[in-house]
């Protein structure tokens, strides 16, 4: 591993100054990812940045708009919140199938989305429930949904001198179910994630969010899946089409997890399950 | 380039003048000479490097010991009390959960965590909550068997 200097600012100010100023950044937050990238050499710093002195990014305020969840926020500081169990029981699902005990004391929600891994487990829930983030930086902030904020595997529009603050989640309309495919439970990567919400109204969709992880380039929300479920009712026969309509929507890859043609599979199975489940 | 870091590990305080790339592992293991921290995968895979963080069990290999400032770090070292085994551990020995022992401090620490939150878990959560430590020679059966046992005869949490 390459030598750094590594700081521990306790303000955002603070933060965003040195990201400035330091050369060769790399923030870190739980360091889960970072650390392996670091020890594997395919990162190399010559400046860590500690963001766990920044309260400000840690825990969640709830306002009459919704909830505004620190980008700080541990995986398990999720799994142990009554409040957001209560309020975002799927969310909380995705955290507490994220690997261990151990990686979800230290992952933190931000991380998890700015690492911009195709198949991170918080990312399509989060858009499922139009998460929008908070971005910041010296010369400001904006905001902006997650579904827009990732360029490729690994990469994010953040820009650099640009920080995660914060992730909003409007009030729920409606339940959102996340299942994972994965050969283990824990500690394994989604073969396929696989976010829906339904909101209904009078025995029909109102409002529909299909999105899908690990099976492209990005997690993305599947539109025409979204379009063929609203305003329909719920029939075995919509489940099915839904299910066919979303594999065809994905672009996966083949890799050492599992073939292109398994993931749609797996695709279709999901999206048709998390239904039946929400009927 | 180093950093002073202060903390304290089994209830003693520690200050230490650090490479910025130590993990915690390696400060445990080189600097305090705590061997009960193993070094397994070095990636967060098999938990056999478990300790807890501020009482909530991490991989040590995936921390760096800089990011430690001021927090209350517990090892297998720090586990019995008045040189007595911790019933847990009397536990792993009685009922067979040791073997080779590499991943038996891990293991241990991370079922602590798990009996102070939910001190009479089911085996489905104790299975849920192991599942980041590896074992190699036992099955699992005879580990989840300890910790459940002594779940049963550990009424109080105050104990774990």
């Amino acid at each position: 591993m390459k030598a750094f200097e590594h700081y521990a600012p306790d303000s955002i100010e603070g933060l965003l100054e040195m990201l400035k100023s330091k050369p060769n950044v790399k923030l870190i937050a739980g360091g889960t990812d970072l650390l392996l990238q670091m020890k594997q050499g395919t990162a190399q710093p010559e400046t860590v940045i500690s963001l766990k002195n920044v309260e400000e990014l840690c825990g969640f305020s709830v306002s009459k708009n919704g909830y505004r969840l620190g980008a700080g926020m541990t995986l398990r500081g999720i799994t142990r919140s009554n409040e957001l169990t209560q309020n975002f029981p799927g969310l909380v699902y995705a955290a507490g199938v994220v690997a261990s005990e151990q990686i979800r004391t230290l992952a933190t929600l931000g991380g998890n989305i700015c690492n911009a891994s195709p198949s991170a487990d918080m990312v399509p829930p989060l858009i499922a429930l139009d998460a929008v983030v908070q971005l910041v930086s010296n010369q400001g902030q904006r905001d902006l949904s997650l579904s827009e904020f990732f360029k490729g595997p690994g990469e994010s529009i953040l820009k650099s001198g640009e920080i995660m603050h914060s992730i909003f989640l409007p009030h729920p309309s409606g339940n959102m179910i996340y299942s994972k495919h994965a050969p283990r439970k824990f500690m394994d990567l989604a073969v396929v994630g696989v976010a829906v919400r339904l909101a209904k109204k009078k025995g029909k969709i109102n409002e529909a969010r299909v999105a899908l992880g690990a099976v492209g380039p990005v997690p993305f929300r599947a539109e025409k899946t979204e379009a063929l479920l609203a305003g329909q009712a719920l029939t075995t026969e919509l489940m099915l089409e839904a299910g066919e309509m979303a594999a065809g929507e994905c672009v996966p890859i083949d890799d050492i997890r599992g073939s292109a043609w398994y993931r749609k599979r797996m695709v279709k199975v999901h999206v048709r399950r998390n239904l039946e489940a929400l009927r | 380039m180093k950093k002073i870091i202060s903390f304290t590990v089994n209830g003693a305080k520690q200050e230490l003048y650090l490479d910025t790339r130590k993990t915690l592992l390696k400060m445990l293991r080189e600097d305090l000479e705590l061997m009960g921290v193993h070094l397994g995968c070095g990636g967060g895979d098999c938990g056999a490097c478990t300790v807890l963080l501020n009482g909530e069990p991490v991989t040590s290999c995936l921390v760096l010991a800089v990011d430690c400032e001021g927090a209350e770090i517990t090892t297998v070292e720090g586990v019995q009390q008045n040189s007595e085994l911790h019933p847990l551990q009397q536990s792993m020995i009685e009922k067979g959960g040791i073997q080779c022992g590499f991943c038996t401090p891990g293991m241990v620490m991370n079922s602590l965590a798990l009996l102070r939150e939910n001190p009479q878990p089911t085996e489905v959560e104790v299975r849920q909550a192991l599942s980041g430590n590896l074992c190699r020679c036992t099955g699992y059966a005879k580990i989840v068997e300890a910790v459940l046992d002594t779940g049963k005869t550990m009424t109080n949490s105050e104990e774990v």
